[in-house]
């Protein structure tokens, strides 16, 4: 510390009180520091985030709105799961909003038990796979499970076919992504023109609205999943090739990693975590819905990414994930406690989502310097 | 004026702690070439980087000319005529030659805010005559081979009136031809006046250009002379601490007569030809040849990561069709790739992580298994340690952290959990120091003798006449000549291996 005090004339007083000085800001630096490169930085962030709001919006804190914020992020978690697998492999996904759209008005075309044939005349699917008296299983005790099925199945072929022309043909991710993105989209649009299935089966809309307590069917059923990804992506063998073949897929083909199967998994696993997010989203909305998930994109990547997954690839864990989730979903529900326009919360949160991208530089050249 | 043109006093420079220089006090004579010889690590780059203004000195001085010299960035280096032509070149390969000289700077029409393209071209043209480097000055710089670009940026180094220009590491990547062009440069820019500092751990191109030697060893300069007072093994010596008495192990077994690589008539067309051998249990081959001679491709059409049109390979007499990275793995194949960085490490990954990887799913029932940690980081921590690889903890410590010869061990570590019966090597000690070397040329032999096959490719002559029981001579993609040990002669090598065909 060169704490240039020379022109001071009472120099010894002026010293001590520099070193105190110095040694407490020294100390302020190193907690600070050691926060910054912490595992839990966005889990303290969003605690922090949480207080300082508090006296501003007593609401946040209320049982009803913790609860909210509790059932808020199940759901966007499952989605940003399979973001994570993408992400570790140095690719990423994009289509995860379209194959949500899809999956759902798939599901829903499954076991939905009456449509009106105004609205439906003239979808492509009108006679072929519904009618007036619902969708093929309607009213059978199979209909939920085989929607889901179905749903996760479209989810993963989806994925295979992204995969498959990332590893194979050796196409950029975030073209053929984005094209599948404006494809699938279109295409779930185009099945139902536009109008949403309703008349879905009652124990499925309960796997979306459905508490034990105050507790949420979805916690269970992707947090379990949760701690099955961070097994895979932490004890197994094709961990430790996600992030060899996100780090340098040259050296992994070298050393005989299945390059293009993992990556071809990396992106079914996407495909299948999206869908696990529409189960839960359109069975609360109780509706296959054509535009599910259109505007998800940027908190799915965003939470993702602000959790600390890198957007170049080899570096990222399922617990991040979990935290960049809760921290999204507490600045959504705090701006919409702030009654603020849906153009101020997109202005802020694009702010926020650019400050974390600051922060993560910051950690990245501390952690450098080591 | 002065016949030192910049000093060193007693310069003392730490990083996180560790002293990497101490009291350095040097002098870099006037108009002479300064070879600069020292282990990895012993601090000759971060001397280097003092001077360019990369680092500023923690004690001591420098003088330029007999004033203090203190760069504060690389552009004061430039601008007080000191150019450093580095390992990696510092070249913007999508741009052009002239564009690349001009880069800081741009000539300008005089009315018009356009660049002053003929003005650039003329002078450009003038730095190219006089590194003889015959090419247009618009060529873009990808389209230059790795001897081209050096003398498109040592004409950079021209451009701006360098007055000391440091060369460091400079022929890794050249030809025996482009080397000795390099070299007839040097002698003709110290004629002119310029000041130069050789680093290069090929010593006798040291003793061949220097006229002064230092050498540094541990942060300290621990000798500093005329180069007649210096000979190879003196220098090895001084770097290495203690007196090495010989370059290259003794082979402590002899090869057998067992095949464990049997190469048949393999072909691609433009790239190899023909290629029949057959490695035996216990040998170590070596392949020589020049910079496109074939050597490095043949590797990987063996080894299955390129394709080939004819020709058969067998391993242990089972021969493979279709081969790929991993079927050539399960076969008892090992490769050791010629870029480390590139092909061989995950350099931000543990040193144990890169040394599991290879093997890593012989440690668990399926890929989506449990990997049996306990077994999987013993054995790995055996690995390392029977390597020697300086490292704190291997399960924490990043790859990229290490030095050159201990990444290159890592490397060779990575295969050799599933004791591998041939093992091909490519370059192994380029950019590794003395001591390194030796210890991997030992490796090496320890694996011949347990019973491996070693093909050894290199473009060090020495190495190979020093390692090796048999060797190939490449040049044009063909086998040109087969020497036994008793029969390498460094000459008919040569002449073999500067073959043309037809």
């Amino acid at each position: 510390m060169m704490e240039a005090n020379v022109n001071e004339p009472n120099r010894a007083a002026s010293r001590t009180q520099a070193g105190a000085q110095s040694a407490a800001r020294g100390k302020t630096q190193r907690v600070l520091r050691k926060l910054l490169l912490s595992e839990y930085f966005v889990l303290y962030l969003s605690i922090v985030y949480f207080l300082v709001l508090w006296p501003f919006i007593p609401r946040i804190a209320s049982p009803q709105n913790l609860g909210n914020i509790f059932s808020n992020m199940w759901p966007l978690l499952a989605v940003a799961i399979g973001q994570t697998f993408v992400l570790i492999v140095a690719g990423i996904d994009l289509s995860q909003p379209s194959i949500m759209a899809l999956v759902s008005v798939v599901g829903a075309a499954v076991m939905t038990t009456q449509l009106d044939p105004v609205l439906f005349e003239k979808s492509p699917l009108w006679g072929v796979v519904f009618t007036e008296a619902g969708g093929p299983l309607a009213g059978s005790f199979l209909a939920v499970p085989v929607a889901i099925f179905a749903m996760l199945l479209v989810g993963a072929l989806i994925g295979w076919f992204n995969g498959t022309a990332v590893a194979r043909l050796k196409m950029p991710p975030f073209m053929v992504t984005l094209v599948g993105m404006m494809f699938f989209s279109a295409f779930a649009i185009y099945l139902v023109k536009s109008e949403n299935i309703i008349h879905l089966p009652e124990s499925y809309v309960l796997l979306g609205q459905g508490q034990i307590s105050f507790i949420p069917y979805s916690f269970f059923i992707v947090g379990a999943l949760a701690i099955a990804a961070q097994w895979l992506l932490s004890r197994t063998v094709l961990a430790r090739w996600f992030y060899a073949v996100g780090t340098n897929m040259r050296t992994a083909t070298v050393s005989g990693v299945p390059v293009v199967r993992v990556i071809v998994l990396a992106y079914m696993l996407s495909g299948v975590f999206a869908a696990v997010g529409s189960v839960f989203y359109s069975a609360r909305l109780a509706a296959g819905r054509p535009t599910l998930g259109a505007t998800l994109l940027l908190d799915v990547v965003g939470a993702t990414v602000i959790g600390g997954t890198s957007l170049f690839g080899g570096k990222g864990k399922i617990m991040w994930t979990v935290f960049g989730v809760l921290f999204f979903v507490l600045l959504d529900n705090s701006l919409n406690l702030l009654n603020l326009s849906y153009f101020w919360v997109q202005i802020v949160k694009g702010s926020v989502i650019l400050m974390a991208a600051a922060l993560d530089v910051a950690r990245t050249r501390l952690l450098a310097r080591g | 004026m002065s016949d030192v043109i910049l000093s060193f006093e007693n310069i003392e420079k730490s990083f996180f702690g560790v002293r990497v220089l101490k009291e350095i006090t040097l002098g870099v004579p006037r108009g002479k070439v300064l070879g600069l010889v020292g282990e990895n690590g012993a601090g000759k780059s971060t001397l280097m980087n003092l001077m360019g203004g990369v680092h500023a000195p923690d004690g001591g001085q420098m003088l330029l000319d007999s004033k203090p010299y203190a760069p504060r960035t690389p552009s004061d280096a430039n601008d007080a005529g000191i150019a450093f032509i580095h390992q990696e070149l510092n070249l913007f390969t999508n741009l052009s030659i002239a564009e690349n000289i001009f880069i800081d700077g741009f000539p300008r029409m005089r009315w018009l805010p356009l660049l002053n393209r003929r003005h650039m071209r003329a002078r450009t043209q003038q730095f190219l005559d006089a590194v003889e480097l015959d090419v247009a000055p618009d060529t873009l710089v990808e389209k230059l081979s790795p001897g081209e670009r050096q003398l498109a940026e040592i004409a950079k180094a021209l451009s701006f009136d360098a007055r000391i220009i440091i060369f460091d590491e400079p022929t890794t990547s050249l030809t025996a031809r482009e080397t000795e062009r390099l070299f007839r440069l040097i002698d003709r820019l110290r004629s002119d006046g310029a000041s130069i500092i050789y680093i290069s751990h090929i010593l006798p191109d040291v003793l061949r250009l220097a006229d002064e030697i230092a050498v540094l060893r541990d942060g300290e300069l621990v000798a500093h002379g005329q180069t007649s007072e210096f000979t190879i093994n003196r220098m090895i010596s001084l770097m290495v601490g203690r007196a090495i008495e010989q370059l290259y192990p003794e082979r402590s077994a002899a090869p057998t007569a067992t095949p464990v690589l049997e190469v048949q008539g393999v072909s691609q067309r433009g790239i190899v030809e023909a290629i029949d051998f057959t490695l035996h249990k216990g040998e170590i081959l070596g392949v020589f040849g020049l910079m496109g001679s074939g050597r490095s491709e043949l590797a990987r059409i063996l080894f299955g990561l390129d394709d080939h049109e004819r020709g058969q390979i067998s391993v242990a007499g089972k021969p493979y069709a279709r081969p790929s990275a991993r079927r050539s793995i399960d076969a008892g194949m090992a490769f050791v790739t010629e870029n480390r960085r590139d092909e061989g490490l995950l350099m931000d990954i543990s040193i144990a992580e890169n040394i599991g990887l290879v093997a890593l799913p012989h440690y668990a029932a399926a890929s989506a298994g449990a990997v049996k940690e306990g077994r999987y980081y013993d054995q790995i921590g055996g690995v390392a340690e029977s390597l020697a690889i300086k490292s704190g903890n291997i399960r924490q410590q990043a790859v990229k952290t290490l030095s050159g010869g201990n990444q290159q061990k890592t490397v060779i570590g990575k295969w050799l959990l599933d004791k591998p019966s041939v093992l091909i090597v490519d370059e192994p000690t380029r950019g590794v120091d003395v001591g390194a070397k030796y210890e991997i040329y030992s490796i090496l032999n320890d694996l011949a003798a347990d019973g491996a096959g070693i093909l050894f490719i290199s473009s060090e002559l020495e190495e190979l006449m020093g390692v090796c029981d048999r060797m190939l001579v490449m040049s044009n993609g063909e086998i040109q000549a087969v020497f036994d040990r008793s029969a390498f002669d460094k000459e008919r090598i040569l002449r073999a291996a500067f073959r043309e065909n037809g």
